[in-house]
């Protein structure tokens, strides 16, 4: 393949393979803890730590790094600390980063690299072989963290109280998942920019969440998509002349749109054929009952009646009662009480 | 065991300095079975907050399971089913993923759930009579399924001290009766139970000794059956059962507890 012939393309490449799997490893559980925003946040502090990084000369990855870490701890102890004033604290930390970010920037003596856009809007081809180094090293620890930790974060992300009461650690649980979106943001800084970040930690998993049923699987899911969003986004941005991270960020929103608009025409198309099965049997001769004459058949929580090879199970609506066919179905209707 | 499974002296309970519940005494026994009774905004359920360590204890001593509330390490030992009406959140997880969450408190901060963990989990979900829902979404549950989810969440816990925050308020009567049947059988196996609720009534078979709370005291103490001589009906002086018009206190954030910012 040609795009593969180059070694800026081949590091682009990597890096958007590394962001792809890692920023919705970490995303779903901030969707689950409701604080999707986070990530977005966490790319303003960033800001200011690419700022010292230029302003000191040393590689901005590095201090973004250090920058975005301090900003997640600070993050997370201001949120344990206060109820309302915890709000207004992330929005000063937030705008302060970025605010930060520009004006140290701007400092910078001339003829120094200060491209800003690069930083807020991703140059993935500018990518060098030592930020994969650092690219790989932060994938396999974020991943690490997430494979060891993941049931405790999940824990913590799903019913912060009940954590609480039962005596997990829910202030160390939460410092290390803003830690690990610190690290995320740093990583995803040149694929996807400081602005777009957010996106790639929260549409895989908003997509897988349409699919999956358990959580497992949405991490997994998400994490998949994830990774193929990223390695074509790149990919056609190269042919495109696009850039990369608003191109991988639209094709993930494309994707979301689909799996939306799919499984609400699956959903309709269950729908009516429930009605057309129902049409069918509006007009039964009778209301299966105990001397009706059909053979009853216990099926989890309610009886099927068999008639002539399929089930009939009695659906009580406003309009009265219909038959549905149980041949097929599974699991049962959904809102009964269950049994004990 | 010696120590009581809960032991109050005077204790003071409430939220930043503004005490809710106001030196209260209270003993409960291992292997009691307590209704925590009261109106809206009565204390109840900050109560038994103080006991969890998610209200402050504020003045006075509060002992859980032999150790002050705030020291006890294995925390895991108590189970605790919150006042909340769903389970699900943003992202789908399944019957077993939501219940498995009890389990991890007992596994230090590394450990995987085992197949010995994953047993338990089971059974507490079969106990609660949806053994055969253990791979579905929650979501796809009635809100009685899910409040049983719950319980069965503090059961796989395997705690020696349950306590529940109005498990059976808004649910339906066969999850009532599901609910009912599982305390008993907790309970018999001696596990000490605090249930805080508005009316006793669905649970009077299990619960055999009240505590009734009124403006963050204590007004009554004794047997349910004397609490509530024939299921509430009656409204006579003393009763503390009776229903009080719902006063407005800080203690209720009720709807947000679950996910506060």
């Amino acid at each position: 393949m040609e795009v593969l012939e180059f070694g800026f393309m081949q590091r682009a490449l990597l890096a958007s393979l590394m962001v792809g799997l890692v920023a919705p490893a970490v995303g779903v559980f901030l969707v689950q803890r409701r604080l999707s925003l986070l990530g977005d946040g966490l790319g303003h502090v960033a800001l200011t730590g690419v700022a010292i990084g230029v302003l000191t000369s040393t590689a901005p990855v590095g201090t973004a790094l250090v920058a975005a870490i301090l900003g997640a701890v600070l993050i997370e102890l201001v949120r344990a600390r206060g109820r309302t004033s915890g709000d207004v604290a992330l929005a000063v930390l937030f705008y302060g980063g970025i605010a930060g970010g520009v004006v140290l920037l701007s400092l910078a003596p001339r003829g120094q690299a200060t491209n800003l856009d690069a930083y807020l809007f991703g140059a993935i081809t500018t990518t060098s072989t030592a930020d994969v180094a650092v690219f790989a090293a932060i994938t396999v620890v974020v991943l690490a963290v997430v494979w060891l930790l993941g049931q405790r974060l999940y824990a913590v992300s799903d019913d912060e109280e009940y954590a609480r009461a039962v005596g997990l650690p829910v202030l160390a649980l939460n410092i290390v998942l803003a830690a690990l979106v610190a690290s995320t943001v740093v990583l995803s800084m040149r694929v996807v920019g400081l602005l777009l970040i957010s996106a790639l930690m929260i549409v895989p998993s908003a997509v897988a969440q349409l699919l999956a049923r358990s959580f497992r699987q949405t991490l997994y899911l998400a994490c998949g998509i994830g990774l193929v969003v990223s390695v074509s986004g790149t990919t056609a941005s190269y042919y495109t002349g696009t850039p990369s991270g608003g191109t991988i960020v639209l094709l993930a929103i494309a994707l979301f749109l689909l799996v939306t608009a799919g499984t609400a025409v699956s959903g309709a198309t269950a729908r009516r054929r429930h009605q057309r099965r129902a049409e069918v049997h509006a007009a039964h001769p009778h209301e299966h009952g105990e001397n009706c004459g059909h053979q009853p058949v216990p099926h989890g929580d309610h009886v099927d009646y068999d008639h002539d090879g399929h089930l009939h199970a009695a659906h009580r609506t406003g309009a009265g009662v219909h038959y549905d066919e149980h041949g097929q179905h599974t699991a049962p209707p959904a809102g009964t009480a269950g049994r004990s | 065991m010696t120590a009581p499974a809960l032991q109050l002296r005077d204790a003071s309970i409430g939220y930043g300095d503004v005490a809710i519940v106001r030196g209260v005494d209270l003993t409960v026994d291992h292997g009691e079975a307590v209704a925590v009774l009261g109106s809206n905004g009565s204390g109840k359920t900050t109560l038994a907050r103080g006991v969890l360590g998610l209200a402050t204890v504020l003045g006075g001593d509060v002992q859980v399971l032999g150790a002050p509330v705030g020291r006890l390490r294995e925390r895991g030992r108590i189970g605790y089913v919150p006042q909340r009406h769903t389970v699900s959140g943003a992202v789908p997880a399944t019957v077993r993923e939501v219940v498995g969450v009890g389990r991890l408190a007992r596994l230090g901060l590394f450990r995987r759930l085992r197949a010995a963990d994953r047993s338990a989990v089971a059974d507490a979900v079969a106990a609660v009579g949806l053994g055969d829902r253990l791979g579905d979404p929650v979501a796809s549950l009635s809100g009685g399924q899910q409040r049983r989810v719950l319980v069965a969440r503090a059961l796989a816990a395997e705690p020696e001290l349950l306590i529940m925050d109005e498990p059976t308020a808004g649910v339906d009567a066969a999850s009532q009766e599901a609910l009912a049947a599982v305390l008993a059988r907790v309970s018999a196996a001696g596990t000490t139970l605090v249930v805080v609720t508005h009316e006793a009534g669905p649970l009077s078979g299990v619960l055999t000794r009240a505590i009734a709370v009124d403006h963050g005291r204590i007004s009554y103490d004794g047997p349910l059956a004397g609490a509530a001589p024939d299921g509430g009906g009656h409204h006579h002086p003393g009763d503390p059962d009776r229903l009080e018009p719902p006063r407005y206190r800080q203690d209720q954030p009720r709807v947000t507890t679950d996910r506060r910012r």
